[in-house]
């Protein structure tokens, strides 16, 4: 009888085992439900029209936020400008020109694991040293998207990276069988085949880049004003957050405060979906 | 007279001596069959006839290869290399396109615009691959919804298209069961008319069926080589003679 009674210590054991991994993807989905839950029940109600396309003056005749949003696409755009075609390119050399294990590899893959661990205000603060001030580009968009192409230049080389390994070796040896040239075999068979990796993680970046302050604020500064141009400083939805919530006196900002937070979480899950969408559209043409 | 002939060539994988002094003449417009044990280097022998052991890191070859009296490790360009000597890998490897951007892939890759001309080979070269009929009605869904044996006549045909006159087949069979193995026996008894064929095969069955010459490797030697009939009957080599007799390997 001894085997009967293992067993069932055993069943027990995996019935406790079910019962916490279930809890935990209950409790996953719980926070996330609470938080979203928490912010559109405080924020969507204060979300209108006027709110979203007005302009916005500190002295609270004005709350709205057009000028960030603008300022935020500005900072999405140009940062992924600068850092998509720099990350890409970095993440060919590494996978299909650069010696595997060879010294030069093992130093660039150790810059980028080293600039991914850096604190984001460190970026901030050299961005304002270097960008700002040094190469005088001042308080401005341009300033702001150097240092966060920095930020995000890591994470877009390493998904990437990924992306591009994952193409299987045969369709590279395919392709140089037949006399075409790398060139060719890079961009017609393995970049076409990496795109759904490369623009999730393209999409990622741009839910990085909405999603930094500190080293926002530090080299684009919070003027609350159209950027004219990407030299004019610029105020990102983020960071109109950040400030809404260091000077919370009054209700009025208080609720601001909540439906710029709406406005930030409805752009995140657009992105999340997106990626969700095309990556399923790939999925669907290459088989 | 020869299409390609290998002389004293030495291939080290690092520390590895892979491929021993070897010396083998490749007849034009014939099946030469390599065979021996796994390991042995046959499949390394065949990628130095279009340096595809370029794309390995860590090899050091010593020796030459001639193709029609040019040494293909002097100075030469691969790319023209390749285009000449196709190649036809173990594993089926058709590209995740349709059909027709897979035949027309070379072409296109060498810059090839005239769409017409595309058009015609494409679909000369999968008649010469047997796989015209099969495809015809269906040419620009993907490939990958081909079968195993469809896709590597695909793999053919791709390597048709590039008017080479070498085809490399490097255990063309192996992934394939017995009925798209004999289209595909019957397609290179095709094929020989036209181009230099070098195989290598798991199956001494498949190469005393389809090809002229033998060539034995042991443990990166070439033991020996001879046409198909008197190796197989008269091997001079005890361990050939080993080997065909099914003792080992």
């Amino acid at each position: 009888m001894t085997q009967l009674t293992n067993k069932q210590t055993r069943m027990r054991k995996d019935q406790a085992m079910m019962a916490g991994v279930w809890a935990s993807a209950g409790l996953t989905i719980i926070f996330l439900l609470w938080v979203v839950w928490h912010i559109l029940s405080n924020g969507l109600s204060h979300v209108s029209w006027e709110f979203i396309t007005g302009s916005y003056t500190r002295i609270g005749e004005a709350s709205g936020i057009w000028a960030m949003i603008i300022s935020t696409i500005y900072m999405v755009g140009l940062s992924l400008g600068i850092a998509a075609p720099i990350g890409i390119m970095t993440a060919i050399f590494l996978t299909e020109y650069a010696k595997p294990g060879s010294k030069l590899v093992a130093g660039i893959r150790f810059c980028i694991e080293s600039l991914a661990g850096i604190p984001s205000i460190v970026y901030g603060l050299f961005g304002m040293t270097f960008f700002v001030t040094v190469l005088g580009l001042g308080f401005s968009i341009i300033a702001g998207a150097l240092t966060l192409s920095m930020l995000i230049l890591p994470v877009l080389i390493r998904t990437t990276e990924e992306a591009l390994i994952a193409v299987p070796m045969s369709y590279r040896e395919g392709g140089y069988a037949l006399g075409s040239s790398k060139i060719y075999t890079i961009w017609r068979l393995i970049l076409p085949n990496a795109l759904p990796g490369i623009v999730t993680s393209i999409i990622l970046s741009t839910g990085r880049v909405i999603g930094e302050s500190a080293p926002v604020f530090l080299t684009a500064g919070m003027v609350t004003q159209i950027p004219e141009s990407v030299l004019d400083s610029g105020r990102t939805l983020t960071v109109h957050l950040y400030k809404l919530t260091q000077e919370l006196f009054t209700q009025h900002e208080w609720n601001q405060a909540y439906a710029t937070a709406t406005i930030l979480i409805v752009l995140v899950l657009l992105l999340n979906l997106a990626t969700k969408i095309i990556a399923a559209r790939f999925d669907k043409h290459s088989h | 007279m020869n299409k390609l002939e290998v002389n004293n060539l030495n291939l080290f994988y690092g520390e590895n001596h892979a491929l021993k002094d070897i010396s083998l003449p490749i007849p034009a417009k014939q099946v030469t069959a390599l065979i021996g044990p796994s390991g042995c280097g046959k499949s390394t022998l065949l990628r130095t006839l279009n340096r595809m052991n370029d794309l390995v890191e860590g090899v050091k070859i010593e020796g030459d290869v001639m193709f029609e009296g040019e040494n293909i490790y002097a100075d030469i360009d691969v790319k023209q290399l390749r285009m000449r000597v196709g190649m036809v890998f173990q594993k089926p490897n058709p590209f995740p396109m349709s059909i027709y951007d897979n035949v027309a892939f070379g072409l296109k890759a060498q810059g090839e615009k005239d769409k017409e001309l595309i058009s015609e080979v494409v679909e000369e070269s999968l008649r010469s691959a047997a796989l015209w009929d099969e495809v015809k009605e269906r040419l620009h869904t993907p490939a990958m919804g081909l079968s195993g044996g469809q896709q590597q006549r695909l793999c053919i045909a791709r390597a048709i298209a590039m008017k080479p006159e070498v085809i490399l087949m490097d255990e063309p069979t192996s992934a394939l069961d017995p009925i798209a193995t004999h289209k595909i026996e019957e397609l290179m008894d095709e094929l020989r008319k036209k181009f230099t064929i070098v195989i290598v095969t798991h199956s001494m069955n498949q190469a005393k069926r389809i090809s002229d010459k033998t060539a034995f490797f042991w443990m990166g030697e070439l033991v020996e080589h001879a046409d198909t009939d008197t190796l197989f009957q008269h091997p001079v080599d005890s361990r050939t003679q080993g080997y065909v007799s099914g003792e080992f390997g």
